[in-house]
C-alpha cells in the first residue's frame, strides 16, 4: 500500500464518565455500515434489493428497494378486455397461478353480479386448495433451504411435482395455468383426475408428518425461527398484513370464513391461529393449513354432484370449447367476447380472496364497455414488504433472509 | 343510506359529499380537507373500529375539473364492515393528507399511488417512487395520458423509419 488515508471521521465510541476504567481501553472507532443485499441474492425469491444499515451484524434500519420486476400489469389491464386479462393474472404470483385466476374471476363476477353453478364452485374450491398445498410446499421447501436445511426441499418438491403433473393434465400447464373462467371453469375433471386426487388425499397426510419430523425438533430450525421477526397483533393489523403472516400474530381473520365464497361455507374446517407472531408460528400455521386443505378437498369430493361447470349467461361467459370448433355462432361469440369484451355496468367493486399468501384483492372501476377503466391489484407480497423494516430491526443479517421467507413473498406479485 | 354513511354525514356535514352503495360495497366521497378527519374518526371511534387498511388506490378522470380520485379502503375486522373513502383533487394541486399516522401500512401503499399517479401526500415520512426508478423522467404511468406503448430499442436509431 502506498500510503494510508488519514481518517477524518469522528469516533462514536465515547468514554463513559461513570465507568472511568474504560478510559484505559483503546479507542474503538465504530460506525454504521451500509450493505446492499440483492438484487441478485438467491434468497430474495426474485429480484429485490434491501439496503441494510448495520451496527456490527445487527440491522438498525432496512429499506426495501422494489420494482425490478415491474411490468405495468395494471396499465395493461386497462387496455384489454376482462377475458383477456385472465392469463396476465397467472404471471402475478407465478408459483400459485390458480389462486390469482380465482381471485380475478371472482372480482369480475362480483362486478357482473353473477352466480356460479354449484359444481363449478366445488371444482374451483378443490383446485384452489390444491394450489394452496402447492404454495405451502413451495414455501416450506425454500424457507428451509434458505435457513440451511436442504433435505426438506427435496421432499416437498417431490410431492409438489405430483400436483403440478395433475395441473398439467387438468389444463395443459404446470405453473402459468389458466383454468378458471369468468362464470365458471374451463372444463370438468375427468375420471383419471378424480382418481388421482383421491389417491393424493390418501398419500399426502403422512407426508406432512414426514416434513415435520425434519423440522420440529431440529435445533437449527428452532433457533432460527422461534422468536425471530415477531410482530404484535396490533402492528400486524396496522401494517395490513394478511394470511398466515397476520394469523401468526393471533388475529383470526381468514376471508374463507369471513366472506364465505366458493364451496367453503359447505365444508367444515378450522383456521389455525398462532400466538407469538414469530416465524415459527407462521410455519406452524402453514403446516396446519395443509392438513385443513386436505379436509376441504375431501369434503368437496364427497359432496360434489354432477352438473354444469359454467354459468349460463351467454353475454358474458364463453361458449363450451367443443361448440366453438363446430358451430359458427359459438365461434363468433367467443371471438367477440375476447376482442370486444362484454358490456360491464358502470360502477366499482373491491373483491378480496384468501390466497395462500394473504388477501389478494382486485379493485375494479368500470365505466361501461369491455375494458376496465382502472384495475388495482392489492397484492399481499407488496403490503407485507411494508412491514419488513419494522420486523427486521434488531435482528441479524442472516435473519433478513428468514423474514423474506416468512412472508412467502414472490416478486412478480409484489412489483406487478 | 347506509348507517355508516349517515353517521359520517352527521359528524362531518361540511366534508361529506355523497355515499354510494353498489354490489354490497359502501363508498363515501368526502372533500379533501375532511379526508384525514374522516379516516381518523373511522379508525378511532369504537363503533367504527376500522383497524385494517385494505388498499390505497387512485383513479384518473382527465375530463373532469378535479382530475384525480384518491381511494382508501378500510375495514373493521371485529365489526365486519368495509368502507371505501374517496376524495377528489385537482391536477394543479394534487396533494392529500397522508394516513401513515393512522395505519402504518399506508406508507408503502401511498408511495405506490405517488409513483403511479403523481398524487402527493402531506406528512408522509418517505415519499419516493417505489416501483419505477427514482430518476424516472417520463411522468406517472397510470395517468390516462401516459402512452400504453413505450419506446423500444429501435427508437434509439434515427435512420429507422418512423412506423407511423
Amino acid at each position: 500500500m502506498a500510503h494510508r488515508m488519514e481518517d477524518q471521521r469522528e469516533t462514536i465510541y465515547k468514554v463513559d464518565p461513570e465507568h472511568p476504567e474504560t478510559e484505559s481501553l483503546p479507542t474503538l472507532r465504530t460506525e454504521e455500515l451500509l450493505l446492499n443485499m440483492g438484487p441478485q441474492h438467491p434468497s430474495t425469491h426474485g429480484v429485490l434489493k434491501v439496503i441494510l444499515e448495520l451496527e456490527g451484524e445487527r440491522i438498525v434500519k432496512s429499506t426495501p428497494v422494489m420494482g425490478y420486476l415491474h411490468r405495468g400489469v395494471e396499465k395493461l389491464a386497462e387496455a384489454g378486455t376482462y377475458h383477456q386479462f385472465i392469463p396476465h393474472t397467472d404471471r402475478l404470483d407465478y408459483v400459485c397461478a390458480m389462486y390469482n385466476n380465482f381471485a380475478y374471476c371472482r372480482a369480475v363476477e362480483k362486478l357482473m353480479d353473477m352466480t356460479i353453478p354449484d359444481r363449478a364452485e366445488y371444482l374451483r374450491t378443490i383446485v384452489a386448495e390444491i394450489q394452496r398445498i402447492i404454495g405451502h410446499l413451495f414455501w416450506l421447501g425454500t424457507q428451509a433451504l434458505d435457513i440451511g436445511a436442504m433435505t426438506v426441499f427435496f421432499y416437498t418438491f417431490r410431492d409438489r411435482e405430483i400436483l403440478l403433473d395433475w395441473f398439467d393434465e387438468l389444463c395443459g400447464a404446470r405453473l402459468t395455468t389458466s383454468w378458471y373462467r369468468i362464470g365458471g371453469v374451463e372444463r370438468d375433471f375427468n375420471d383419471s383426475l378424480i382418481k388421482k386426487v383421491r389417491d393424493f388425499l390418501d398419500y399426502f397426510p403422512p407426508k406432512i408428518d414426514e416434513y415435520v419430523v425434519f423440522l420440529d425438533k431440529n435445533r437449527i430450525w428452532l433457533a432460527r425461527t422461534v422468536g425471530v421477526a415477531t410482530i404484535s397483533a396490533e402492528d400486524a393489523l396496522s401494517f395490513g398484513l394478511s394470511g398466515p403472516s397476520l394469523r401468526g400474530s393471533g388475529v383470526d381473520y381468514d376471508l374463507r370464513k369471513y366472506e364465505q365464497y366458493g364451496a367453503y361455507p359447505k365444508c367444515e374446517f378450522s383456521i389455525p391461529v398462532g400466538k407469538n407472531g414469530d416465524t415459527y408460528d407462521r410455519y406452524w400455521i402453514r403446516i396446519e393449513e395443509m392438513r385443513e386443505s386436505i379436509k376441504i378437498i375431501q369434503q368437496c369430493m364427497d359432496q360434489m354432484e354432477p352438473g354444469p361447470v359454467m354459468a349460463d349467461v351467454p353475454s358474458v361467459t364463453l361458449p363450451p370449447k367443443d361448440r366453438v370448433f363446430k358451430n359458427l355462432e359459438s365461434m363468433i361469440q367467443q371471438f367477440k367476447l375476447f376482442s370486444q369484451g362484454f358490456d360491464a355496468p358502470v360502477g366499482e367493486i373491491y373483491c378480496g380472496t384468501e390466497a395462500h399468501k394473504g388477501e389478494l384483492g382486485f379493485y375494479i372501476v368500470s365505466t361501461g364497455g369491455g375494458n376496465p377503466y382502472r384495475m388495482k391489484i392489492r397484492s399481499p407480497s407488496f403490503i407485507h414488504m411494508g412491514a419488513f423494516d419494522n420486523m427486521a430491526r434488531g435482528y441479524m443479517i442472516s435473519d433478513a433472509i428468514t423474514i423474506f421467507g416468512t412472508y412467502d413473498i414472490v416478486m412478480g406479485e409484489c412489483d406487478r | 343510506m347506509h348507517a355508516i354513511a349517515e353517521h359520517i354525514q352527521a359528524k362531518f356535514p361540511n366534508g361529506f359529499v355523497k355515499a354510494d352503495e353498489w354490489r354490497g360495497d359502501l363508498a363515501i366521497t368526502v372533500t379533501r380537507e375532511a379526508l384525514h378527519d374522516v379516516c381518523q374518526f373511522l379508525r378511532e371511534d369504537p363503533a367504527m373500529d376500522c383497524d385494517y387498511m385494505v388498499h390505497v388506490s387512485s383513479v384518473d378522470w382527465p375530463d373532469e375539473d378535479e382530475r384525480f380520485e384518491v381511494v382508501y379502503e378500510v375495514q373493521s375486522i371485529r365489526k365486519r364492515h368495509r368502507v371505501r373513502i374517496k376524495a377528489r383533487v385537482p391536477e394543479h394541486d394534487c396533494i392529500v393528507d397522508s394516513m401513515v399516522d393512522l395505519w402504518k401500512g399506508a406508507e408503502f401503499m401511498e408511495r405506490e399511488v405517488f409513483d403511479m399517479m403523481g398524487i402527493r401526500f402531506a406528512n408522509h415520512p418517505d415519499l419516493r417512487r417505489i416501483l419505477m426508478p427514482d430518476d424516472y423522467p417520463e411522468g406517472y404511468p397510470l395517468r390516462k395520458d401516459f402512452p400504453l406503448q413505450g419506446k423500444g430499442w429501435r427508437d434509439t436509431f434515427d435512420f429507422l423509419d418512423d412506423p407511423a
